[in-house]
């Protein structure tokens, strides 16, 4: 696709559905949220079924939880937050209305304003809302073949919380890095699993200048929204004329297909006829509420990057790459209080050995606690032992727990730093080197005696090696 | 109270007494209840194997000697809009025929564990959109005084059950009036509670923000009983409140009653205003100050409570669409919306249909400012001047129905129909508690009196109602 990043004037804005997994129950009712693999219609109950006379009680937690994203995101909380009800008719609704909330007519979402900075820029949050999942719909064939449509409620009543950004996106590109931070904050934050199927859902408003507003709907998964939001892209700059243009038009992306068909013309916007939920009062969150929330949110990703480089002086990369894995950072984290350096430890944890100790961390292998990371690290900087020596000591520690002092008192462990020792080394391999020539100028064949020298004795300290060889060339 | 029948709680304590043969008494009641109820038809479901059941097991653990609930062998007829396990639940519509809900409401709950008998599902208006109880799917309710007239609505099944003695006791629900206009007809007492004071749930609703659950019997102090059985927090319901200690007051003697100008307005019968006059007369007689006084936004009540009604409703019966229960015209139709349309269409009654026409034109986009909120402000103004009222007045007075029950058939418009709400339509509004008392008959036929009390006053309504009864009785 050619036009990729290139087109001008393309204006997206995301609304993304993201399930609150982690709750356990609905929104509404105490009925199981955890539908995937059941049977159709098996999680169900009068509330979530709409059976008359039943009534909605508002699950505290996901109140918690969507406080918890706001955090996150920077937004402000309201102080009084209210339900509205979303009319329309659609055989997926067991109620022929949602339960979701409005910010216009009087109505306050949970949360309003915040954003998210990106590589370059920063993607504005309008607002965060929670409502109610609807059930889904099975069709035979294809959305518009299909002669009949079966149901499932099982999905009805499950937690959602709406995040609507500004219309701040210039490419598919940003659309899809920003959903991908979008989703591995909701699991650092502990609300959502968003990598199950269906967890997270997004809309997307595309608009390429000078024409209308046009809504892509059903993309099913984060993969496919950067394909979706090319093809509309293509499709809008690309437009042949037979198809109406510079019209709002709602459109379906058709993933089998990898196009977006439209599915009903926009001429005014569709009326949901909303107001204020009466079954539900309008819930006050006190300052003091939302203030012990924030207290217990786990801090996302972006976050403790930013306190891993102020408050270990760990690099920017480093820390960025570290923080997305969160045991490993708790583990750095631990290691680093103990043994007193941040950098080093970064270091540590990220180099090579980074790969054993997330097998660890899973469970995998003998336990070395941080305690045992940071003594091993106090033997490298005691000169007991080199590093590479630390890393095979660190593997033994990890298949057969024990401490890095025992392993140390192995023959092999040990820093040869007598120069006089370390000289006789160097000049037998100078001797037998054809290199020894060129290593003046070039780092590759200097790096390469080094290695020679701690081939013939890996006690030998590699800085005094480094050192003397560097002094017989000159 | 010679002219009164048994009350609840002697008939509970001979039942928990053994003093009664209650499987044989309920069996017989039962037995004769279809010629009973040939022509008031205030029943639309007898649950007589249900009753008889129950009878049976309330008389042994009474023979046991267990100590019996308040409510121990007490009959009782349930709205047809408020769910019992087992029972249909059709609220006078075609549209939920077949319909049995697999739950029982909270009231129904609470009634059960005091050992009443539910003797079956009583007849409404279709949906409880009315006053007259002749508009649902199923045949009118006519009055026990006089078969050609109405027996009020929307809980006419439950008010004409207890007037004509089928029943003890009655639940009904009221949006609008719909407890105490049938109360006023059928010359019973019927209470409409503060909004919260009873949980909701299990309750199909017609107007969420304005209904409340109301008992129904011939004495002031049954309904209290009642009253006091199946209030209270639910958690069940976020709209339920715990009762807060209103300021009680006991008996007459120096009550300060306001007597609603604005009640005895234009369209009053005649009858009407001098039995109320008479009532309140006869309140100064026992002790009370009477004076008249006027709360001027009552003039907006009318409309702002059927926008809002009608608002609630037009989304609250949208659930109706026959895909997962009740009446469903075009099972297996490829095109869903025209499903909807068929059995909305054929299955909702000419009310029904206008109240959901006029509820969703309220609420679209344009006009939601002009109907809908403006309906909201003019129900705060009304709360507000109800608040400063009851600075002056411990309780507010006035005639239930400014006319007496009208003959079925009677021609009148959609308009003329609503109007005739305009005296029990301002509780629901402001949300406090309102009791009909009957208050004799002129030209033999019933007349009503509405007290009016602060929220949660439902005690003083029941002192003073009582005390009123008694000095009438």
């Amino acid at each position: 696709m050619s036009v990729r990043g290139a087109a001008k004037g393309v204006k997206i804005g995301l609304e993304i559905h993201c399930q609150l997994t982690r709750l356990k129950t609905k929104l509404f009712c105490s009925c199981s949220s955890d539908y995937r693999d059941k049977d159709a219609n098996e999680l169900v109950c009068p509330t979530c079924f709409g059976i008359p006379g039943t009534l909605p009680v508002l699950n505290e937690k996901a109140v918690e939880f969507a406080i918890r994203i706001a955090t996150a995101l920077g937004c402000e909380v309201a102080g009084t937050t209210s339900f509205y009800r979303k009319n329309y008719f659609y055989p997926d609704l067991t109620k022929n209305y949602q339960i979701s909330q409005y910010d216009k007519a009087g109505g306050v979402p949970i949360a309003a304003g915040g954003h998210v900075q990106l590589d370059k820029k920063k993607v504005r949050i309008r607002r965060i809302q929670l409502e109610e999942d609807p059930g889904k719909l099975t069709y035979e064939g294809t959305i518009e073949k299909s002669s009949y449509s079966l149901v499932d409620y099982n999905r009805a009543g499950v937690a959602l919380v709406e995040i609507v950004t500004e219309p701040d996106f210039e490419s598919a590109k940003e659309a899809k890095v920003f959903l991908e931070k979008l989703r591995a904050m909701v699991e650092a934050l502990g609300v959502s699993d968003g990598e199950l199927e269906g967890a997270m859902r997004c809309d997307a408003n595309v608009s390429v200048a000078g024409g209308g507003r046009v809504e892509v709907k059903n993309i099913s998964s984060f993969k496919e929204v950067e394909k979706a939001l090319n093809y509309e892209i293509l499709r809008q700059t690309t437009f042949s004329g037979t198809e109406p243009s510079g019209v709002n038009e709602t459109r379906h992306w058709d993933e089998r297909r990898s196009i977006t068909i439209s599915l009903r013309l926009k001429e005014g916007e569709q009326d949901y006829r909303y107001f204020p939920e009466p079954d539900l009062p309008a819930v006050a969150l006190s300052r003091e509420y939302v203030a012990s929330v924030r207290r217990g949110t786990p801090e996302v990703p972006e976050a403790r990057a930013k306190r891993y480089v102020e408050q270990y002086g760990v690099a920017k990369q480093i820390a960025t790459e570290l923080s997305r894995d969160e045991p490993l950072s708790r583990y750095f984290e631990e290691t680093a209080e103990i043994a007193g350096k941040g950098p080093e430890v970064a270091n540590w944890v990220m180099g090579d050995s980074r790969e054993r100790i997330q097998k660890m961390l899973a469970g995998e292998g003998k336990r070395v606690p941080p305690q045992g990371l940071a003594d091993l690290l106090r033997l490298v900087d005691q000169g007991k032992a080199t590093r590479d020596q630390a890393r095979r000591v660190f593997r033994e520690m990890l298949d057969t727990g024990k401490s890095a002092e025992e392993l140390a008192g192995n023959a092999d462990v040990g820093v040869l730093s007598d120069e006089h020792a370390v000289e006789q080394l160097v000049d037998k391999v100078l001797k037998e080197s054809d290199v020894a020539g060129e290593a003046k100028d070039n780092p590759k064949a200097f790096n390469y005696l080094v290695g020679q020298v701690l081939r013939a004795e890996r006690k030998a300290d590699p800085k005094v090696v480094a050192r003397i060889i560097r002094k017989k060339l000159s | 109270m010679g002219k009164l029948a048994l009350s609840v709680r002697e008939t509970a304590r001979r039942v928990s007494a053994g003093e009664v043969n209650l499987e044989e008494h309920v069996a017989s009641r039962l037995e004769r209840m279809p010629r009973m109820d040939r022509d008031v038809h205030a029943f639309l479901y007898v649950a007589k194997e249900e009753a008889i059941e129950r009878a049976r097991e309330i008389q042994k653990r009474a023979n046991r000697g267990e100590k019996l609930g308040r409510l121990a062998g007490v009959s009782l007829a349930i709205k047809d809009n408020i769910c019992v396990k087992g029972m249909p639940a059709t609220c006078a519509s075609r549209i939920l025929e077949g319909f049995v809900p697999p739950y029982d409401a909270t009231v129904i709950e609470k009634i059960r564990r005091e050992d009443g008998i539910i003797f079956g599902k009583a007849n409404m208006d279709e949906f409880a959109m009315g006053n007259t109880t002749t508009s649902g799917a199923f045949g009118p309710t006519r009055n026990p005084w006089d078969l050609e007239r109405v027996a009020g609505g929307s809980s006419g099944g439950s008010a004409a059950a207890v007037a004509a003695s089928m029943t003890m006791l009655a639940l009904g629900s009221d949006t609008g009036g719909s407890v105490r206009c049938p109360a006023s007809y059928c010359s019973v007492v019927g209470l409409k509670p503060t909004y919260g004071a009873v949980s909701r749930y299990g309750v199909i609703p017609y107007a969420n923000s304005l209904e409340q659950v109301g008992p129904i019997a011939k004495r002031v102090e049954d309904v209290a009983l009642l009253f006091e059985i199946i209030s209270g927090l639910d958690a069940r319901d976020s709209t339920s409140a715990r009762r807060t200690a209103a300021k009680r007051i006991e008996g007459v003697k120096g009550l300060r009653v306001g007597l609603i100008k604005e009640f005895f307005g234009e369209g009053i019968q005649e009858g009407v205003r001098k039995n109320v006059l008479d009532a309140s007369a006869e309140l100064d007689d026992l002790g009370a100050h009477t004076e008249w006084t006027s709360i001027r936004s009552l003039n907006y009540a009318l409309a702002a409570y059927y926008i809002v009604a009608m608002a609630e409703a037009s989304s609250n019966l949208s659930r109706y669409d026959g895909v997962r229960y009740g009446a469903s015209l075009e099972k297996g139709s490829a095109d869903w919306n025209a499903a909807f349309s068929k059995t909305r269409t054929e299955c909702f009654g000419t009310e029904v249909k206008r109240r959901i026409l006029l509820g969703t034109f309220v609420l679209s986009a344009g006009y939601y400012e002009a109907y809908y909120l403006k309906a909201q402000r003019a129900r705060s103004l009304l709360r507000a001047e109800f608040k400063r009222a009851f600075e002056d007045f411990d309780i507010l007075l006035g005639p239930t129905m400014p006319v007496l029950p009208p003959k079925l058939g009677d021609k009148v418009t959609p308009l003329e129909d609503y109007l005739i709400d305009v005296n029990t339509v301002p509780a629901n509004l402001v949300g406090i508690p309102s009791i009909s008392v009957p208050a004799g008959f002129t030209g033999g036929l019933p007349v009503g009196v509405q007290l009016m009390a602060p929220h949660f006053g439902e005690e003083t309504l029941f002192s003073v109602a009582g005390a009123y009864q008694e000095a009438t009785a």
